[in-house]
């Protein structure tokens, strides 16, 4: 049996396209942030981001594809380990020896999934009409303003703030969990599981905190 | 003490099983589960009815053969225990008890409360062994001497009953726990180092042959364990794959 087709395999995969996933959005949000110290720095930020060709057309497609994958091996893994009881127990108290965000990974992940085709919607396709379809003037002072207006609807606001809530469930088991699928679990394990605990709640409530700051001040 | 037991029945392998609630009366709180079982089934012979099929052998905890689903727990509410290890002190009178088999695609349902593991047996024929010199002048196994803390995690792997409870305690149905715990105790120890990369592969090939589910990690199986295995012994088996990968 090849190496990926391997239970083994498929987890190993998962942890790494995880890890590729959570240093993007360690990008983001310290992008993003900007607009909460600076607007120059933030509309700096965000045009080099977006009109710098290694990342538009090497990075990006990248990480489309990582999304992609992770999403697409999570429900592969999901349906195989399903199948492996197809009889269910008539009582189950699954509470008592395991913690309810580990067991339910599929359904935060499914809102996160939910919450990115929203976030594809809001901003990257009317960025990618703008400059690769409009060809608009890539006016490099527009990003803050836009950002801002985005966060004045309360609807939008409320949900990227559910859905950052369910992001921090997914990572509070997620992230932990990607090293004990690499095999790291030694002296140094509770170390990590503290230090990705804290990752895992500071980067989505940082997400919020920047949706919330524009809200109200804006 | 009495009790309200929901059990469940299947006739063999290719009927469809359900549960079926018996009464029973005046159960010491000194019996075992299992001598609670062979109680109800003394009650049901003496009735004409069919007695309830488990497995049982030594019940004292070694070795491995009892099994059950007791309150939607693997060997029930007591920690570190086997069902033959658990006393009715542990329930209460009027207490309704769910017994049923442990559930996974590997571990067919024979009859009753009655699976089948030899899956897990196909796992071991498939690595867990070693090569050993039998021209007659074999070297005393005490005679190589081992890291003291290598020594212990090799024996606390191979603590392992094969009971099955790991499987039947992951969301998954996974066997990782179980097969993590058989590479561990080899790979540790130098009589183990010969196989040592062909062994985790086979045996991981096995494992996902007889249809377990894959690790996520829940922990469930560390927890419910009646040996105590710990996971750490998952993530060694992890290690193990990966590098045996990378060296073929």
């Amino acid at each position: 049996m090849s190496f990926i087709l391997s239970s083994i395999g498929k987890k190993v995969a998962m942890s790494l396209s995880a890890f590729f996933l959570i240093s993007f959005l360690l990008l983001h949000v310290a992008i993003n942030f900007l607009s909460v110290v600076s607007e120059r720095m933030y509309n700096e930020a965000s045009h080099f981001m977006g009109t710098n060709p290694i990342i538009q057309f090497v990075m990006q497609p990248i990480l489309i594809l990582g999304v992609l994958f992770h999403f697409t091996l999570g429900f592969v893994l999901e349906f195989q380990n399903k199948s492996a009881r197809p009889v269910k127990y008539e009582m189950k108290n699954n509470q008592l020896n395991s913690s309810w965000l580990s067991r339910n990974m599929i359904y935060s992940g499914l809102v996160i999934l939910a919450f990115l085709g929203l976030h594809f919607y809001d901003f990257w396709i009317p960025e990618i009409q703008y400059k690769y379809i409009e060809f608009q003037d890539p006016n490099r002072h527009r990003y803050f303003a836009e950002l801002t207006h985005k966060f004045e609807d309360p609807t939008r606001v409320g949900f990227y703030t559910v859905s950052f809530i369910l992001l921090m469930m997914h990572l509070l088991h997620g992230f932990q969990s990607a090293f004990q699928s690499l095999g790291v679990n030694n002296k140094f394990a509770p170390g990590i599981k503290k230090t990705a605990w804290a990752f895992s709640v500071a980067i989505p409530l940082t997400f919020v905190f920047i949706a919330l700051f524009h809200h109200l001040k804006h | 003490m009495n009790l309200k037991l929901k059990i469940w029945r299947q006739k063999n392998a290719a009927t469809k099983g359900k549960i079926v609630n018996y009464d029973i009366n005046e159960v010491s709180s000194d019996m075992s589960f299992l001598e609670m079982l062979d109680v109800l089934n003394a009650d049901l012979t003496e009735k004409g009815d069919e007695p309830v099929s488990f497995d049982h052998d030594c019940r004292e905890g070694i070795c491995g053969s009892c099994s059950l689903q007791i309150n939607g727990r693997p060997h029930g509410p007591d920690g570190g225990t086997t069902t033959c290890q658990l006393h009715m002190r542990k329930f209460k009178d009027g207490d309704s008890i769910v017994i049923e088999p442990f559930r996974a695609k590997a571990f067919p349902i024979v009859k009753d409360l009655i699976i089948d593991r030899s899956a897990f047996d196909r796992v071991q024929h498939a690595g867990a062994f070693v090569s050993v010199n039998t021209s007659g002048n074999t070297q005393d196994a005490n005679a190589t001497p081992i890291n003291k803390g290598d020594a212990d995690n090799a024996f606390d792997a191979a603590s392992c009953i094969g009971c099955g409870a790991c499987v039947a305690a992951c969301k998954n149905a996974s066997a990782m726990l179980f097969v993590s715990a058989k590479v561990s105790q080899y790979a540790l120890l130098p009589q183990g180092q010969v196989e040592r990369e062909k062994r985790v592969t086979d045996m991981i090939s096995q494992m996902d042959e007889e249809g377990f589910g894959a690790c996520t990690n829940t922990g469930a199986c560390e927890v419910e364990c009646p040996k105590g295995i710990s996971i750490t012994n998952i993530a060694r088996m992890n290690r193990e794959f990966i590098k045996s990968n990378l060296k073929s």
